[in-house]
């Protein structure tokens, strides 16, 4: 296998955990909430949803473990910024660091240990194909996850829900006046924000690295925040750049096989400054950012 | 607004007395001591034991209560610095990386020149700490001020980035040829140390600094004029900028001295306490000094104290991980607890409950 068929077979997974987390925060930010602690969120999905696999409950339960639990944490981040109009960048930082906290203190006894992972799924004939074949041997939370990525996009071109999302997100005041109960669709907005959170953590302990280990988010939910910008609060954008991190992640890994003498910090760094660097380009187009991005972001509403 | 509510509601304050505003942080502090030590029960600890090794215990002895002291130095240097920027509303929460920049800036001098001997050695270490940790943040102000990247997520993305330059350096070019291949430099020569204030403690000069920059602080945030067009800023960006304050130099000011502080606190670590670079230079004082920040209302006076309160709560932790078998990711979750308290006090600070009133005709 050369190294781009091998970057080819692994790069949907390795995005998945960005993936995930990064749709999760685009509909929160699209309503009007920044949540910064999703790299808080993920861990504790992540903690939770091992526990879970290495007690026997499946992938099922484990999912729906990381997901409630990161759910419950994104409540109190609701409570604290929508119902108490709490700072959301001092919010999103507390509830980062408590639920990092909470997934090492859940953890602490499973430092270490591996569970099984999930089988991959090949789609009949493309499969086969050379060179991308590898493209199409998933895992169903891949699968699922592409799923989630088109019902997304959909829902905010076609639907009214998505329709509404924006428009509480662009103006709260007119949202209101029309008569839409701004502060409970962003609470439900941030809520669906921790569930895919908690998703992309519980992915990233129980599929594609299936083990625990404290810290092992790693800034994946830092980036999936990044993303977010790089994709110009668009789904389609988002996913482009979920791969294109999935990619660089993996480059890494091609590199040392072949051969490249590189230092190991640096390929670990490489994610960080690639984000560093997109975000660069991105953003000094500030047409770009003026034209997509969320007007009311960060900013309290009351009603 | 006239409109009835049936459900409680918060109604703003016309003005926050005093009172109120000391007694939020205290509430604080009560409502999440009370809520994780419901946690530790949780988790079948002994919750008497615990409160009293991490509450208590810090403030029982000179030896410990030292130790919290030295806690306090770089917790303190480093919130400082940041409640500056945050005042400006510029979140650089990238301190963790500039800390560690200034710890390696620091300890390039007994590294390149183990044999070198002077006064001289020590305060320019310090110097050196402070200049690479403002250079680590002079990255976060030009992608802020030239780019427009978010200073939030560049600063982060550093910190894990310098996370692994310290690395590279341990288990590389700076490795101890002596060190049994632990990844850690050589020990520091004795000019390279810190002087110790207490003998018989770990507690050195760098206390001193930081309580002498908490003055200037104080200074340049409650009574200079940069400060207030920093603050200004913050609270009211258009009127800032038609009174002329410029936004970039706001920018660069507040992750110059959030770098600059993060850096002095780094250099005094491995001048201090540790007298090498290690990998575990930092116990996360970066991020824990988001927290006491936020605390201390942003202001100097009020930070000394939350700084006090986090540094007990580390040693306390501590002495409860020994002698109540708690794990030590409890202080972790306890801190985000605190912060998170904290928020949901100071919103009554800013906000009075309104119950919905029993009378049908008074006016909610």
């Amino acid at each position: 296998m050369n190294a781009v068929e091998f970057i080819l077979a692994g790069m949907l997974a390795a995005a998945t955990p960005f993936l995930l987390a990064a749709l999760g925060e685009l509909v929160a930010e699209r309503a009007g909430v920044l949540n910064l602690g999703v790299e808080g969120l993920m861990a504790l999905g992540a903690a939770l949803a091992f526990i879970v696999v290495y007690h026997g409950g499946g992938h099922l339960l484990a999912f729906v473990a990381g997901g409630l639990g990161a759910a419950l944490l994104a409540l109190i981040f609701a409570f604290v910024t929508l119902g108490l109009q709490a700072n959301q960048v001092a919010a999103g930082l507390a509830i980062g660091i408590f639920g990092q906290g909470l997934s090492a203190l859940f953890g602490k006894t499973y430092e270490s240990l591996t569970v099984k992972g999930l089988p991959k799924l090949a789609l009949p004939g493309l499969a086969d194909l050379p060179v991308v074949g590898g493209l199409f041997v998933q895992d169903i939370v891949v699968w699922l996850s592409l799923l989630a990525t088109l019902l997304i996009w959909a829902g905010f071109a076609f639907s009214k829900l998505g329709l509404v999302l924006r428009a509480v997100g662009e103006n709260p005041k007119a949202a209101h006046s029309i008569g839409y109960p701004v502060i409970l669709i962003r609470v439900a907005a941030v809520l669906f924000g921790g569930v895919m959170a908690g998703f992309a953590g519980a992915y990233a302990s129980t599929v594609y690295t299936p083990l625990w280990a404290d810290g092992m988010i790693a800034g994946r939910g830092w980036i999936a925040i990044a993303l977010v910008v790089f994709g110009t609060w668009l789904t389609g954008r988002i996913f482009l750049g979920a791969c294109l991190f999935g990619a660089v992640s993996l480059a890494g890994l091609a590199a040392q096989a072949g051969g490249v003498e590189l230092p190991s910090q640096l390929l670990a760094s490489l994610p960080y400054l690639v984000t560093i660097l997109v975000l660069g380009i991105i953003s000094s187009n500030r047409r770009l950012l003026k034209l997509n991005g969320v007007a009311s972001l960060g900013e309290p509403y009351k009603p | 607004m006239s409109a009835r509510h049936s459900m409680p509601h918060l109604v703003r304050r016309e003005r926050a007395s005093l009172t109120v505003k000391l007694l939020a942080p205290l509430f604080a502090l009560a409502g999440a001591t009370l809520v994780n030590l419901l946690l530790y029960v949780a988790i079948g600890k002994q919750p008497g034991a615990v409160f009293h090794a991490m509450l208590l215990e810090p403030f029982l002895s000179w030896a410990s209560f030292s130790e919290v002291l030295l806690k306090l130095g770089p917790l303190l240097l480093i919130a400082q610095g940041l409640a500056i920027g945050f005042r400006a509303k510029v979140f650089n929460i990238g301190a963790e990386g500039q800390f560690i920049l200034g710890a390696i800036f620091a300890s390039a001098i007994p590294v390149w020149y183990p044999e070198a001997t002077g006064a001289w050695i020590w305060p320019a270490m310090l110097m050196a700490g402070a200049a690479g940790g403002a250079l680590w943040a002079t990255i976060t102000a030009f992608w802020r001020v030239r780019l427009n990247a978010n200073e939030i997520l560049v600063s982060l993305m550093l910190s894990l980035v310098a996370a692994q330059v310290l690395n590279y350096l341990l288990l590389g070019p700076w490795k101890d040829p002596n060190g049994f291949n632990f990844p850690q430099s050589v020990m520091f020569q004795y000019d390279a140390m810190l002087p110790l204030l207490f003998e018989g403690t770990r507690v050195n000069v760098s206390l001193l600094i930081a309580f002498l920059l908490s003055g200037l602080a104080f200074v340049f945030m409650q009574r200079s004029f940069p400060g207030y067009r920093l603050e200004v800023g913050g609270l009211a960006p258009r009127a800032a900028a038609y009174a002329g304050f410029s936004e970039a130099r706001a920018i660069w000011l507040s992750l110059l001295i959030g770098g600059f502080a993060a850096g002095l606190a780094g250099a005094a670590e491995v001048a201090g306490p540790l007298g090498q670079l290690q990998r575990s230079i930092s116990t996360g004082y970066g991020y824990s000094a988001i927290i006491v920040a936020y605390l201390g209302g942003l202001h100097p006076l009020g930070i000394v104290l939350s700084a006090l309160v986090m540094a007990a709560l580390s040693i306390g932790g501590d002495n409860a991980m020994v002698s109540a078998d708690l794990p030590i990711a409890a202080v972790r979750v306890f801190q985000g607890s605190l912060l998170i308290a904290y928020l949901i006090a100071t919103a009554f600070v800013r906000y009075r409950l309104e119950w919905p009133s029993a009378s049908t005709g008074s006016r909610a």
